[in-house]
């Protein structure tokens, strides 16, 4: 039998932050292959932090990160990390095709000098077909709606077909019916086997497609388990603060 | 029409306006696309003092502005990376800074003669010489290729710096190669606009362009072609009408923009009114949704009671040739076809 294969992310008394000041700090986390996470907390709990220390895009201050076995410093190909910021423009200033912003997510794969090949356009059409926009490939971007732009950026993070994917808020600001179909999107990603971990106030929205939950308040992890287990958790927390209240 | 290409000045004019023509809009469209409209100002403002250096130690004007304005272009990439709110304000020293010294040293190198001066800041195409231009033929030439090879990598920079980073790509560097390409494109510029008005060639087709196209791809193509046709029109109606050429190429592109906008508005207006509309309905068709998909053409519809439902906007528009007719009163409301041809 072969060895186990490594958790795709494994957090040690990790602190993430900005300019030398952390936000969150000794986090434990391991996430394996095929879960979805979703990562919960009121604003300014530092979970954004959190999943941007992954991206490097905030500072790893201390205690151990590796993604997929290898320490998040020596990671040699980024796109292995699928990322789906939380955006209201998708391409600044100009006019550009769903396909067009899409492909940019293969750029890293490939050196500077070298075209896109047939193989790429075929990736693009798939990642857009499982973002459930493949009879919207040409359209431009500004003519779509908050839900299908935020299915726009989930297309550009699946078409360099990575290992994980972390979504920031992907739900947010998003009518009812775009975040229904959002959210079979996000279903059939999970029932392909796709690792996630989301970053979410709404976990209504995600009902039955995430397996496990972690909060983060005032910089640490405060639970990480299942959903049941999370709402007693919860139910714990609003007796005990209702306890203290009381006296 | 004829003598004016055999006139030696002319000709060189009409090859330098055709490469600004060529280079500026490539450029400018990523300066459009990260908002940074008036960076190409400052950078003129900038390439101003090396002119003046080049004047006053008697070396060429074309090198000494291109080394200035690079440098410029890089230390404005380096502050605006630092991402602190002094970054703007130091912004602002860099380019006052570089019209200021540009005016004293020639002033003291020149005396009160700023007829030198004058035509750096508004562009003196008939004093061009040979060897100019085939500086500028180079320089158009690395621009133009540059930005070809390099495209993806500065829309996807240009569009989401956060996930360039992300993905693995080197942000840092590319946009310090923007700004440079940038100063560059205005030193090839600055003869035959003019480094007041340099801008307004990176800026105002790409401008135009946007009101003409719905990707990215075509909006460059358009951007290029009104970018050749402001400024070799430029030149050619400043020789027929004998007035200066730089001011003569922007305003040929305002005009065309003022067009762009009113023939993209009129396209638009007649799009929507004369397509076959289905109904506004809450269901957005996808894979697994229950409809069966048709491939037409370059895109896919979906067969849903009969109609064959193609997504356009905010709804979807009828693709059969013979939709079933509305049934009842209450089904005609629920179709509400709009069938205008």
């Amino acid at each position: 039998m072969s060895a186990p294969a490594p958790p795709v992310v494994e957090l040690r008394g990790a602190a993430f932050g900005y300019r030398g000041r952390p936000v969150v700090s000794d986090v434990d986390l391991t996430v394996r292959r095929g879960e979805v996470v979703a990562v919960l907390g009121p604003n300014g709990s530092g979970k954004t932090t959190l999943v941007k220390g992954l991206l490097g895009l905030s500072e790893h201050l201390s205690g151990q990160v590796e993604v997929l076995g290898t320490p998040l410093a020596r990671l040699p190909d980024r796109t292995r990390i699928g990322y789906v910021p939380q955006r209201h423009t998708l391409v600044g200033g100009v006019r550009a095709t769903v396909a067009e912003v899409v492909a940019t997510g293969l750029l890293a794969r490939r050196p500077w000098y070298r075209p896109a090949t047939r193989a790429d356009r075929e990736a693009v059409l798939a990642a857009v077909e499982a973002a459930g926009l493949a009879d919207r490939a040409r359209f431009d971007v500004e003519t779509l709606s908050g839900g299908q732009q935020r299915r726009v950026l989930i297309a550009r993070a699946l078409v360099a077909r990575p290992d994980v994917l972390l979504m920031d808020e992907p739900t947010a600001g998003v009518d009812r019916a775009s975040q229904d179909v959002l959210t079979s999107v996000l279903r059939r990603l999970a029932d392909a086997g796709t690792t996630m971990a989301i970053v979410t106030h709404e976990l209504s929205a995600l009902r039955g497609v995430v397996d496990r939950i972690v909060e983060v308040d005032t910089g640490h992890v405060t639970f990480d388990g299942t959903p049941e287990g999370y709402a007693v958790h919860q139910g714990a927390l609003a007796r005990s603060s209702g306890r203290t209240a009381a006296r | 029409m004829s003598a004016m290409f055999e006139l030696d000045f002319m000709r060189n004019a009409l090859l330098a306006a055709l490469f600004v023509g060529l280079a500026a809009p490539m450029v400018g469209i990523f300066l459009v696309q990260r908002r940074l409209s008036l960076i190409g100002d400052g950078l003129g403002h900038v390439a101003l003092a090396g002119v003046a250096i080049g004047i006053a130690t008697d070396r060429a004007p074309v090198l000494t502005a291109l080394v200035t304005a690079a440098l410029g272009a890089v230390v404005i990439e380096l502050l605006r990376a630092r991402g602190r709110t002094s970054g703007d304000l130091a912004l602002a020293m860099l380019f006052y800074g570089g019209i200021a010294a540009g005016v004293v040293i020639i002033n003291r190198s020149e005396g009160a003669q700023t007829g030198n001066l004058t035509s750096f800041l508004f562009g003196s195409i008939a004093t061009t010489t040979r060897g100019e231009l085939v500086t500028f033929a180079v320089l158009s030439a690395v621009i133009v290729g540059v930005t070809l090879v390099l495209r993806p990598r500065l829309f996807a920079v240009a569009g989401d710096e956060e996930y360039a980073r992300a993905s693995g790509l080197p942000v840092l560097a590319l946009n310090i190669l923007l700004a440079v390409l940038t100063a560059v494109t205005v030193v090839v510029a600055m003869r035959v606009i003019g480094l007041l008005l340099i801008s307004a060639l990176m800026i105002v087709p790409n401008a135009a362009a946007q009101q003409l196209s719905g990707s990215f791809r075509a909006a460059n193509l358009w951007a290029v072609v009104l970018g050749v046709l402001s400024s070799v029109g430029g030149v050619v109606v400043s020789y027929q009408l004998d007035t200066a050429s730089g001011g003569t190429i922007v305003l040929i592109a305002i005009a065309l923009f003022v067009v762009a906008m009113v023939v993209g508005h009129v396209v638009r207006l007649v799009a929507r009114r004369r397509h076959l509309r289905a109904e506004r309905h809450a269901h957005e068709h996808g894979p697994g949704c229950g409809h069966e998909a048709v491939p037409h053409g370059d895109h896919v519809d979906y067969l849903h009671d009969g109609h064959r439902h193609a997504a356009h906007e905010g709804h979807y528009d009828e693709h059969s040739d013979h939709p079933p007719p509305a049934e009842g009163p209450d089904q005609d409301a629920r179709h509400e076809q709009e069938v205008t041809r």
